[in-house]
């Protein structure tokens, strides 16, 4: 098969995956525990790598930052500059990027295991749907989570920023809160809550596509995970790029 | 009353219930039903790609009767059982279920064709993140059924394959035995009347492959279920071939061995070769088949 029906194929297997899994959702029986389920190990299990990779952001972006401001004297602004970074673009993208080698690996790994020994075939043979019963309570788990997660990135960047700008360039944290609120729109906002969502779906569907879709037993399934995380990590960057470029036309968000 | 063509006594309805009690009209009924195939094959044909993998299979299961599929590895036994489960369609040919054609059913339409069938899996195919208990409830909650019930079946269950005590157990802690049937406890759940093994002896020591195939005895002879029993096994065959369970006086399951007394009827080979049948009939036949590759075959080589 050369590379371009290829993808093709592969983009209209991860469609009709989320169009099953969609569908299937407003279906009895309902898989709500099972939601709940992947909801806690996405969002809580997450939230400490998540947490410390917006903290340590913040405070690497106002270590690299602050020095060139002060140059031009606008070292005030300093918390402007982190906030919009994180909230429009990195805390979106790191947190998505973090779940996608924690979960979407988790995911692709499980549901391969599930192939080669047979229990996907054995639960079909039971009367089960796994695209209701797996796939959609984990990608509707990572569509619902991944903006809490984002969030809560965000949060800790500025906090850890502003940590850093008091603690090793001795400015108030007063005065770095001040820039955030003076940096920060309801326009960056809802943008870096709209990101996740679509980040979700695309780690959610690729991971659940890989790990149903392995063959050749357990060395299938190393390479279904490894894809997995490859492939999503490379498509949530690159459909930043457009998503980015969307926002900005749809919300008219103007630069800083 | 009589035809003026024929002469032939003619039963109307009002005749039928005059004359025949309620119970001989269940019994006409059921021999109707009997009468038709659980499981039948028309002229199949599945390929992947280039690789042929069954060439124009015809086959059919009566009620009550085990069909035994032999052949090596890849010569397209389990593909068979996969095809009758709609886990994959066929390129050509028909596949009927109780009479009904399954050839071209949704997914949607195969759940409740499924609800019908058991299926055990080669490794057992446990859920490892589900206890014994769980794994053999498996299909009485997907449908929601009430606790106390679900306990009392998955007791019965777990009773008849005589593995009561492993019912808190997680898959990891089972040996490969149990985990077949555990696989088997699991499959039949709900009193599906058609049941179909997917190599469920391989791997394992000759007592614990005994156990598998009497509880494939026990179904067949004292649950009336039609199953199709894929191995490459000939020792399996044996087994199958050549004995019947039955209730003694004390109400124990006793094997009684096929000889002049007894002539087992309801238990037929066929074996498969590159995807086309190569021999269809009874154990005897097998045994006495001149065919080189079956004598290959049957001596192990």
């Amino acid at each position: 098969m050369n590379p371009l029906k290829k993808f093709l194929f592969e983009l209209q297997e991860i469609t009709t995956l989320i169009v099953h899994a969609f569908i299937g959702l407003f279906k009895k029986p309902y898989y709500l525990v099972d939601l709940v389920k992947q909801m806690d190990i996405i969002g809580v299990g997450s939230l400490p790598i998540v947490l410390l990779t917006g903290f340590f952001t913040g405070g690497v972006l106002i270590l690299q930052t602050f020095p060139t401001l002060a140059y031009y004297g606008i070292q005030n602004e300093a918390g402007r500059s982190v906030s919009t970074s994180l909230i429009r673009e990195l805390g979106p993208v790191l947190s998505a990027l973090m779940v996608s080698g924690r979960i979407g690996s988790a995911i692709s790994a499980e549901l391969g295991s599930m192939v080669v020994s047979q229990q996907i075939d054995a639960m079909r043979a039971l009367g089960t749907d796994p695209n209701r019963k797996l796939v959609a309570p984990r990608i509707l788990a990572l569509v619902l989570m991944l903006p809490f997660l984002t969030v809560a990135a965000d949060i800790f960047g500025i906090i850890g920023g502003g940590i850093v700008a008091s603690g090793l360039f001795n400015q108030s944290f007063d005065t770095f809160l001040t820039s955030v609120r003076n940096g920060i729109t309801i326009e960056d906002i809802i943008g870096g809550l709209i990101k996740p969502l679509f980040f979700g779906l695309i780690i959610g569907s690729i991971s659940c596509h890989k790990g149903l879709s392995t063959t050749g037993g357990t060395v299938g399934v190393g390479r279904s995970t490894t894809s997995a995380v490859v492939l999503s990590s490379i498509v949530v960057i690159i459909f930043d790029f457009f998503l980015s470029k969307a926002i900005q036309t749809i919300l008219d968000v103007k630069p800083i | 009353m009589l035809s003026p063509q024929t002469e032939e006594p003619i039963l109307t309805e009002e005749i039928i219930e005059e004359e025949l009690e309620p119970t001989d009209l269940e019994e006409a009924v059921d021999n109707v039903e009997r009468a038709v195939p659980a499981i039948e094959f028309r002229d199949v044909y599945l390929a992947f790609d280039d690789k042929i993998i069954l060439d124009g299979v015809s086959f059919t299961v009566r009620r009550g009767e085990t069909k035994v599929i032999l052949g090596r590895s890849g010569g397209g036994k389990s593909t068979t059982i996969r095809l009758i489960l709609g886990l994959l369609k066929p390129d050509a040919g028909q596949i009927l279920i109780d009479g009904e054609d399954i050839t071209d059913y949704s997914e949607v339409e195969m759940m409740e064709v499924r609800k019908k069938i058991g299926m055990v899996f080669q490794e057992g195919a446990l859920f490892d993140s589900l206890s014994v208990y769980d794994n053999v409830a498996y299909r009485l909650h997907e449908q929601r059924v009430d606790e106390e019930e679900v306990e009392k079946e998955v007791r019965r269950m777990l009773k008849f394959v005589d593995l009561e005590d492993a019912i808190d157990k997680m898959p990891a802690e089972l040996s490969g035995g149990m985990r077949r049937r555990v696989g088997i406890a699991r499959a039949l759940v709900g009193d599906p009347q058609i049941v179909m093994f997917d190599e469920p002896t391989a791997g394992l020591d000759p007592p614990t492959a005994r156990t598998i195939c009497e509880l494939a005895i026990k179904l067949r002879d004292l649950e009336d279920v039609s199953s199709i029993f894929v191995t490459h096994e000939m020792k399996n065959v044996e087994y199958l071939s050549s004995e019947h369970a039955t209730v003694n006086e004390e109400g124990e399951v006793v094997f009684e061995m096929e000889g002049e007394e007894l002539c087992l009827i309801n238990t037929e080979i066929i074996m498969l070769r590159e995807g086309k049948i190569i021999f269809s009939g009874k154990d005897e036949e097998l045994l006495a088949s001149k065919n080189p590759y079956i004598q290959k075959f049957m001596r192990g080589k």
